[in-house]
């Protein structure tokens, strides 16, 4: 017990196997050729060979154990890559669930992250439109529904695989009140967060190569002082993000009765941590994809280059569970109570 | 990762707020505020006394990095004024790190004590980001050096014993190449003393030194190593050493102001409230890396700018939102009637526009990150 910023020597190993493996079988091309959808079988069959679907999983149900720092990092490197598989939101699931299709990969289970209208549908479930379990909330209970997914839905900013599903029909299972999803949204949030770091954290990669190699006036553009303060900020916004979402993750994973003392900057809590690693990480991606893209100049608006691949899902990534206000007000209500009367 | 403090550093943190109750009272703020001294010589020597400066001094006693940021964390939250503190101990690290044995001696005891300040002498009125350009100058005399030139930025030279000042030595060298830096004590002959009021409450100096001289004893990193005695201690300040977590305090006030006047429910207060929590908390996560990197055996130039760079910038969006919220009680003061977060809420605004100018702007922070994290080109 003593601070310790750095990876452990486990999770380095994690990294690079992962980006490794995403930058050999998921280069941005794959992302592109899976487009409008969002989702390519054969990278998940590649994923499930990795054992990456049920590696947050208990041992003792199949699973690897990994602790939430280890899922981070992982998430990470599928931000990184932009790869169109549904795994944050499958890890995130399987905080709940503990069925041997799920934990194997060989079914993929989904986060409503919303919970289902009178109606019983769930709008707009992030992975909806390819997951054959979904979790969520229905009324006041948690439920888990195994349905056909329709592996289609409408195209969007993101080019994210999302679909309404029905919490009532298909094979249900009620798990709990209500309150039993919050382990699920909290991961799923912490995991997001993640996914938004690497995000960000390539489409500086991006931006800081294309203006070292571009060059105007005789010179590369990212010799000009106006260019490089506006990629300096990029490190200092993902580094932060970063240690914001691994504290948020040592805390859901270690701290009992977290403290909540906003007042002296004394936070452990995890639930609000991994709320404010969302809102923190989903920025830091919308500021480096912003200008990143700027950076590229014409081309970057252009569909031929890799950088608005990278925008469209900063946005997508972040505003699937909601508008960041109202994100906010719930952290809020957390940090300060909620608003009497 | 590991985010929790060590058994022994929450016992040290323990200590240290029990100190800040006793000795951070509203008393010592107003005289911060009235005097523009931001120094508290009784809270030093407590710290002093009770083995904490040495303790927490890099290279010194247990010197943990770790301990040394929650020093200065615990102080910056609780509106203590500590940047006497601060810049005496950084330089007794750079003393301890640079210096001779003869040096340590004779100077880092009476730091260490809490009884000796130090003030810094780099800038001067036509060199500020380019301190590389300075004119004040040494020049040998037999067994003495005759420094004659003068400084800008001073602050707390009107209380300090010790001046860490930077000179030319060398004309014909490359212009980073030809300085030195010499520690001197501040009743040295030839050293005269002028305040300069700022926006931000402190009083800090101009210096002129007219003919001043001293001996090798007051050489310090050696001849012509000036430079790399500054980056030294910049290294020390920028991150660890407070400045990073002063918008904690202004949050509490801007608060109570807020529950007290009804307007905390209006939900775009509340939510610039959770945003500003945010930036507080990565603010802190920030120099607690450039701590544990510090800690770790390394020395945290870039991290400490990027963490500057941050934190500044976190403190002045807290500052602007605040006191628009506030509206015209926004601008009333120190014991105004009404004043929003008893004055806090008006002074934060004039003291945040000051964070990112000194200890190395926000601008000459960017150019380090641009080129030495970014790998970009020189861009001037």
């Amino acid at each position: 017990m003593s601070v310790d910023l750095g990876l452990s020597p486990d999770q380095e190993s994690i990294a690079e196997l992962f980006d490794g493996f995403f930058t050999n079988e998921a280069p941005p091309a794959v992302a592109r050729a899976a487009e409008p959808l969002g989702f390519d079988r054969d990278l998940w069959t590649k994923v499930i060979e990795l054992g990456a679907p049920g590696m947050g999983s208990a041992p003792e149900n199949g699973g690897g154990g990994a602790s939430l720092g280890d899922l981070v990092v992982v998430a990470e490197t599928v931000g990184r890559s932009i790869a169109p598989i549904p795994l944050v939101d499958h890890l995130a699931a399987l905080s709940l669930l503990t069925d041997e299709d799920l934990i194997s990969g060989e079914s993929i289970a989904g986060v409503a992250v919303r919970r289902a209208d009178a109606n019983g549908v769930w709008s707009l479930v992030p992975t909806g439109a390819v997951a054959n379990v979904v979790i969520g909330i229905d009324g006041d209970e948690t439920v888990v529904v195994r349905s056909t997914p329709p592996m289609s839905g409408p195209r969007n900013h993101g080019s994210m695989p999302i679909a309404d599903r029905s919490a009532r029909e298909g094979t249900r299972i009620v798990l709990g009140p209500a309150s039993l999803f919050d382990v699920v949204l909290d991961r799923w949030k912490l995991l997001t967060a993640a996914s938004l770091v690497g995000i960000a954290d390539a489409a500086k990669e991006l931006g800081v190569a294309y203006v070292k190699e571009r060059e105007q006036f005789g010179v590369p553009v990212g010799s000009f002082q106006a260019v490089q303060h506006g990629l300096a900020d990029l490190p200092v916004a993902i580094d932060g993000g970063r240690l914001l979402t691994h504290k948020a993750a040592w805390a859901l994973d270690t701290v009992t009765d977290g403290l909540i003392d906003w007042a002296n900057n004394d936070i452990t809590d995890g639930p609000a941590l991994a709320t404010m690693a969302l809102l923190f990480a989903a920025d830091a991606a919308v500021m480096a994809t912003d200008r990143s893209l700027h950076y590229h100049g014409g081309y970057g608006f252009a569909e031929e280059y890799d950088i608005q691949m990278y925008y469209r899902r900063a946005r997508g990534w972040s505003l699937i569970l909601d508008d960041p206000t109202t994100v906010s007000l719930s952290l809020a209500d957390r940090l300060f109570g909620p608003v009497e009367g | 990762m590991d985010f929790s403090l060590s058994p022994e550093v929450v016992e040290f943190r323990d200590e240290i707020r029990s100190i800040v109750r006793e000795f951070v009272t509203p008393e010592i703020a107003d005289r911060m505020h009235t005097t523009g001294v931001f120094d508290a010589p009784e809270l030093n020597l407590e710290l002093g006394r009770r083995g904490i400066l040495e303790r927490a001094c890099p290279g010194l006693g247990k010197g943990d990095p770790i301990e040394m940021y929650v020093m200065f964390n615990e102080l910056e939250k609780a509106g203590a004024p500590y940047d006497g503190l601060a810049v005496a101990l950084m330089i007794a690290a750079v003393v301890n790190k640079l210096g001779t044995d003869e040096q340590k001696e004779r100077i880092i005891p009476s730091i260490i004590s809490g009884e000796a300040l130090v003030c810094m002498g780099y800038s001067e009125a036509d060199f500020g980001s380019d301190v590389a350009s300075i004119k004040t100058r040494a020049v040998k005399d037999g067994d003495e050096w005759v420094i004659n030139g003068s400084k800008m930025w001073t602050t707390l030279a009107q209380v300090a014993e010790w001046l860490i000042l930077l000179t030319r030595t060398d004309l014909d060298l490359p212009k980073h190449k030809g300085l030195t830096m010499f520690i001197l004590p501040m009743n040295t002959p030839g050293i005269t003393v002028e305040p300069v009021h700022t926006l931000g409450t402190e009083v800090t100096n101009a210096t002129w030194y007219d003919d001043v001289r001293v001996g090798d004893e007051a050489v310090l990193g050696g001849e012509n190593n000036g430079w790399r005695t500054m980056t030294t201690v910049l290294a020390f300040e920028r991150g660890v050493m407070g400045g990073t977590n002063a918008g904690v305090p202004l949050l509490r006030h801007f608060h109570e102001w807020a529950v007290a006047n009804g307007v905390f429910d209006e939900p775009t207060t509340r939510e610039r409230m959770a945003r500003s929590v945010i930036d507080m908390q990565v603010a802190t996560l920030l120099t607690m890396r450039s701590a544990w990197i510090a800690a770790s055996g390394g020395m945290p130039g870039l991290e400490g700018s990027m963490t500057k760079v941050f934190a500044v910038e976190a403190y002045q969006r807290a500052s602007r939102w605040t006191q628009a919220t506030a509206g015209p009680a926004g601008l009333l003061q120190f014991h105004e009637e009404g004043a929003a977060g008893e004055g806090f809420v008006e002074y934060d605004a004039r003291h945040s526009p000051v964070m990112s100018i000194y200890g190395g702007t926000t601008e000459i922070n960017r150019n380090n990150i641009a080129e030495r994290h970014l790998g970009l080109p020189k861009s001037r």
